[in-house]
């Protein structure tokens, strides 16, 4: 904005400038941020999480998850070796819940990326053209919209096998829809605005219009999306998991789950079995869904005494 | 969506009828009402093809799923077990495989539309008298669920928006957010570990004991269906909750209830005559939309608590694989979806005449 009285008025680019102001934006975006606690706890959670997923293959190591060389005997409650006790076949059930949030955290961000991309590609472009096209690719949309996501993603994995990344397609594929609507909505707010105009009249390209103008613009509001569809995907992916579909040889939280059960951890109340998974379940979701909502209430102020 | 128009066509017909007939101004009245007669059937007309078409794709969707993207639906049949090539060619044959794909499809279309799903490949009975034996038990929880926690949401969303910031509306908006970042399976199985196995006030699985009958009989099915109805509620009654919570929020800033308050009315008047009435507008149609979410619920809920309906059968279709019976179950799902998606949209410009076309 004011250019020349800055100092060093001469040297400064046009690049300079802008990631001057974006280094701004994002010091205000955290200043805002940081007034919500239930935020700040979602993301110390997160954290928490992301640095256990990283951690684990040196903290822990691969060999805590053989079953064919356990390191303890089976469903042995909490002791001081084993702080959550073992599973079926003797492995630290600790272990297994850590290994779980690498399963986890990268189904909730593949899945979302998937999602992401395609929900936004196709809502950028049904909202800046007009006429067949934007109309096709609604009609698209909806076709998807109206299949129970769920149904159809289990669906998916029965069908095309067990694997971690046939989980991703399938949660990717079935939760775009909702992005793409919001894209789209977001897209035609910003493009109703005057700049636009005056791009357009310098003559800005659709693309330039589309990558320049339009992307910048509903980037934030994908952000706080992304964050919530993050925990949905998790969820989806434990739920799959649990209904047997999910990838055999990987530990995740939704099969430690589906395999106390199949072992009677619920009739013969071997809580430290069923509870910590499930518990790490609704931790995370709960994070991503308070980040995103905290996200959410610093674009729209409106939102902000909810 | 639809238009906002300022006038709605009943004013207008009571007007028709004050004035003598003949007068222009009543041939105009009846031309309007002509006119927003056919942007009704317009609208309708509409609803219902966007209906049929989606109903098209999901059946179309369903026959690519189960028919192309498993390449072999005999292998998927004879999975784990040794059969001759002579076997194979008969199953095939039995189930119309070896006919080209597009009379396949035309065979399975002209089927889901005499509502015929096809034969299971597991119990070699016809899909549709398994899923109507399994209907009721599905319809009772889901419609059960449905009810319940429609009301504790909108009760509690309600009272936490007029106390906004108020200890109770945190408390349970955090008890609603995290009840709902809880997977159901996981909540149902740890229910069943405290109530079931543990207390022992709660049956935990199936649906009714053998041999009660009579009133004792509806007792019965109620005790058994305490644990998957409070699990089911807890999951879903959250977004309820939320969206009532914000909506009545938007409405608490409005100017008319400045001049209700100004009016002289008590508080607790102006909350129910005024602002819930117009908060209550879109969380109902989520009544509808959700309905997907909470057959998704039931299929996990009924699983682990053996409840005998279609979530239950979704399951066991699943973990054969049972191919024409986890099809048949996704098109009546989705089919499920589509028509209270529609009911929703008709419904909403009766509720809201603000959006009546």
């Amino acid at each position: 904005m004011t250019t020349n009285t800055s100092s060093g008025s001469a040297r400064t680019s046009p690049r300079q400038l802008t990631w001057a102001r974006r280094r701004r934006a994002v010091a205000t975006f955290w200043r805002e941020y940081r007034r919500n606690r239930a935020g700040l706890f979602g993301l110390a959670v997160l954290s928490l999480f992301v640095l256990s997923a990283l951690l684990v293959p040196w903290v822990v190591g691969e060999e805590a998850l053989s079953v064919t060389r356990p390191p303890g005997e089976p469903l042995q409650p909490p002791s001081g070796e084993f702080l959550l006790g073992t599973d079926r076949s003797g492995r630290s059930v600790l272990d297994l819940v850590l290994w779980g949030s690498r399963v986890s955290l990268t189904v909730g961000f593949a899945a979302t990326f998937i999602s992401i991309a395609v929900g936004g590609l196709i809502g950028i472009l049904a909202g800046h053209f007009h006429g067949w096209l934007s109309a096709a690719l609604l009609r698209v949309t909806d076709w998807f919209l109206v299949m129970p996501t769920l149904v159809l993603a289990v669906a998916l994995a029965a069908v095309l096998g067990r694997s971690l990344s046939t989980i991703i397609i399938a949660i990717g594929v079935t939760a775009w829809p909702t992005t793409a609507r919001l894209v789209r909505a977001q897209t035609l707010a910003v493009e109703a605005r005057p700049y636009i105009e005056r791009a357009r009249a310098l003559g800005g390209g659709h693309w330039h219009v589309m990558s320049r103008h339009v992307l910048p613009n509903v980037m934030p509001i994908v952000l706080a999306q992304t964050t919530l569809m993050v925990a949905g995907a998790i969820l989806t992916e434990s739920t799959v998991a649990f209904l047997g579909l999910g990838d055999p040889t990987v530990p995740s939280w939704g099969s430690t789950i589906q395999a106390a059960r199949d072992t009677g951890a619920v009739s013969s109340g071997m809580w430290w079995y069923i509870l910590p998974p499930g518990i790490a379940i609704a931790l995370v979701a709960l994070a991503f869904t308070l980040c995103g909502r905290a996200i959410e209430g610093v674009l729209n102020p409106r939102l902000r005494s909810r | 969506m639809a238009d906002i128009v300022p006038t709605s066509a009943v004013p207008h017909l009571e007007e028709v009828r004050d004035q003598p007939s003949g007068m222009p101004g009543a041939r105009l009245e009846r031309e309007r009402d002509r006119e927003a007669v056919r942007r009704t059937a317009a609208y309708v007309g509409q609803r219902l093809l966007g209906a049929a078409v989606s109903l098209l794709a999901v059946i179309f969707t369903s026959f690519f799923l189960f028919r192309i993207v498993p390449g072999d639906p005999v292998r998927v049949m004879t999975h784990g077990r040794p059969v001759t090539i002579e076997q194979k060619e008969a199953l095939a044959r039995e189930f119309g495989l070896d006919k080209p794909v597009f009379e396949q499809f035309a065979t399975y279309l002209l089927g889901v539309l005499r509502f015929d799903f096809g034969e299971s490949f597991q119990y070699h009975r016809p899909v549709l008298s398994m899923v109507g034996e399994r209907l009721g038990p599905t319809v009772l929880l889901v419609g059960a669920s449905l009810v319940v926690s429609a009301l504790l949401g909108f009760w509690l969303g309600l009272q936490g928006a007029w106390r906004h910031g108020s200890t109770s509306d945190r408390v349970h908006t955090g008890v609603a957010l995290t009840l709902w970042s809880v997977p159901s399976f996981w909540l149902g199985l740890i229910l069943i570990v405290i109530f079931g196995s543990g207390l022992g006030w709660f049956p935990t699985s199936g649906m009714k004991t053998p041999g009660v009958e009579g009133f004792e009989a509806v007792l019965d099915v109620a005790h058994h269906m305490v644990l998957p109805l409070v699990t089911l509620v807890a999951v879903v009654y959250a977004q309820y909750l939320m969206v009532m919570r914000s909506s009545l929020l938007d409405e608490m800033g409005s100017d008319y209830l400045v001049t209700a308050r100004a009016k002289g009315l008590r508080d607790s008047d102006v909350k129910r005559r005024h602002a819930v009435p117009n908060a209550l507008l879109p969380t109902m149609t989520l009544v509808f939309i959700n309905v997907g979410f909470v057959l998704f619920g039931a299929v996990l809920v009924e699983t682990v608590f053996s409840w005998p309906g279609l979530g239950k059968l979704f399951y066991e279709g699943l973990s054969v694989p049972d191919l024409p019976l986890v099809q048949g179950l996704f098109v009546i799902f989705s089919a499920t979806v589509i028509l209270m998606n529609l009911i929703s949209d008709l419904l909403y410009p009766i509720v809201d005449p603000r959006v009546r076309p």
